[in-house]
């Protein structure tokens, strides 16, 4: 579905991923692991189009993103949960996730689709007229992941969504992702907290300053003794 | 009592024609942080159209603002693509001086093709009538200007609280980058910001031209600095702000006129400013601490 091939992008004068290659196959869960500044974002920048790569090519579903602006990458089916949530603060819960809605146009199907996030969270029913500034980190995690469902992704990308969070929260956040992937989205996460991450991917990435350093079947790199060592803490 | 009275009701007026203009300096400072200094001299062009429609055209005072508006709103989009598009991610100084230049490119091409002389807003286009309540005398003209600004003011408020257009250009204001990722296209929003408060803007000069019944090519530098300090005054970046920032300036003005001497009046409404700045440099409505997690 997703095909990232020998891309490279600077940041200035950093080279931030060298001549770096990713596959995301169509019902998969895959998972970009590795330590902080070692590129994760860049990567889920660049598919997005917000950061664009000097050399290499990002092919979805036959199409080359490099050369499509931003809203447009979204109009074919990629949403993204950014690094740290980046709720609008000062917008209320529902306005952002209209705000996930923004390019459809089918009232009736958004409705189904916002009852069905309302479903899946129920506090953010609860909260939907609140501004999601005063939401706790969990719920605000959980409003950017509503928000970016409303687009109708056939590939959500996710960064660091268990960044900051309490280790019980941590667990439910995994259990979202594993839920939205078995109803048919694609879902592309990047991770620090690697055992998570390795538990529930099919296929799993390691990169560190830029380059992949490993990558195959997550429960092979589980058992991986330099995975272990590096990222399972032992 | 009554002068007090009398003075609210002439500082209402002004202060509703500065909360116009405060309102596009807001709004273009929330999206991309950019002071328009050019904006006072978008609503000089305002109330040039406004004065050419009625002398030329002969339309009413209604349809010579909304002629004013849609031209001027025009315009602002075009002065965004052209003078501050290109410069979107240079320093923002580099921003703010091609804004002055702008305001300087507007102010003398009207002087080389209309000629600097001041005219004459049409008496016949808007007869002054004076009311008499309970002592009290209010023009016709300030109940036009007040009805009108809070009638767009209104407007503006649905725009940005309830249309998908008003709620992208809040996201895009809060955090671009984020709705880029919604499929939010910036150029298109930050286009809509301009062509909304340059169209205000129009307003305001169409409302000035009644008011005062003058207008000329420079008439836009005095009440668009007013309008700015407004802006900074209720908070900039704020759209209740700006409104409350418009009538506090214009009551404070008509009040340094009427108690104290109208000398004194533009030393105030800039002592305002430094005042300001020193002591509460976010504005009344800002909020000096970080966003809250």
């Amino acid at each position: 579905m997703l095909a990232v091939k020998e891309i490279d992008v600077y940041y200035g004068a950093i080279h931030a991923l060298k001549k770096f290659s990713l596959d995301v196959e169509e019902g998969s869960i895959v998972t970009l692991i590795g330590a902080n500044g070692a590129g994760k974002t860049t990567v889920l920048k660049t598919i997005s189009g917000i950061l664009r790569p000097t050399t290499g090519s990002v092919m979805f579903k036959g199409q080359d993103l490099v050369k499509v602006p931003p809203e447009k990458i979204v109009a074919l089916g990629i949403s993204q949960v950014p690094e740290g949530r980046r709720v609008f603060q000062t917008m209320s819960v529902l306005e952002n996730l209209e705000m996930g809605a923004y390019l459809r146009s089918d009232k009736k199907e958004i409705q189904k689709d916002l009852e069905n996030i309302f479903l899946r969270f129920p506090r953010l029913k609860e909260r939907r007229k609140q501004s999601a500034g005063t939401l706790s980190g969990g719920e605000q995690q959980m409003l950017a992941i509503g928000r970016a469902l409303m687009a109708q992704p056939e590939l959500l990308l996710m960064d660091e969504p268990s960044m900051g969070l309490a280790p019980l929260l941590v667990k439910e956040i995994f259990e979202i992702i594993k839920d939205i992937n078995s109803r048919g989205t694609t879902v592309l996460l990047v991770e620090q907290n690697a055992n998570m991450a390795l538990t529930i991917a099919d296929q799993a990435y390691v990169i560190e300053t830029g380059e992949i350093v490993l990558q195959g079947a997550a429960e092979e790199l589980m058992r991986s003794e330099e995975v272990k060592k590096a990222y399972l803490g032992g | 009592m009554l002068e007090f009275s009398q003075q609210i009701v002439n500082g209402l007026s002004l202060g509703a024609i500065y909360a116009l203009i405060a309102l596009g300096y807001t709004m273009v400072y929330g999206i991309i942080k950019l002071i328009n200094f050019a904006h006072g001299d978008v609503m000089m062009v305002g109330a040039y159209v406004g004065f050419f429609s009625i002398t030329m055209l002969g339309t009413n005072i209604v349809v010579a603002m909304l002629a004013a508006m849609l031209l001027c709103a025009l315009l602002g989009v075009l002065i965004e693509k052209v003078a501050y598009r290109p410069l979107r991610n240079s320093t923002r100084i580099a921003a703010l001086i091609t804004a002055i230049g702008v305001s300087l490119f507007l102010e003398y091409i009207t002087v080389v093709v209309l000629g600097p002389a001041q005219r004459v807003f049409p008496q016949s286009a808007f007869p002054i009538k004076a009311y008499n309540l309970a002592g009290l005398t209010i023009l016709n003209k300030q109940i036009f200007v007040f009805v009108s600004a809070v009638l767009l003011m209104l407007i503006l408020q649905y725009i940005i609280k309830r249309t998908k257009t008003g709620k992208a250009m809040r996201a895009v204001s809060l955090d671009m980058e984020a709705a880029v990722l919604m499929g939010i296209s910036v150029d298109k929003t930050i286009s809509v910001t301009f062509a909304i408060g340059s169209a205000l803007a129009a307003a305001a000069g169409v409302m000035i031209g009644v008011y005062y019944q003058t207008i000329n090519p420079l008439m836009g530098i005095i009440p668009g600095l007013k309008a700015f300090v407004a802006a900074v005054l209720g908070g900039i970046g704020l759209i209740p702000g700006a409104m409350v920032g418009g009538f506090v300036m214009g009551l404070l003005e008509t009040m340094v006129s009427g108690y104290g001497s109208s000398l004194y009046r533009d030393a105030v409404a800039f002592g305002v400013l430094i005042i300001i700045l020193l002591i509460r440099p976010t504005g009344l409505f800002g909020k000096n601490t970080g966003e809250k997690v």
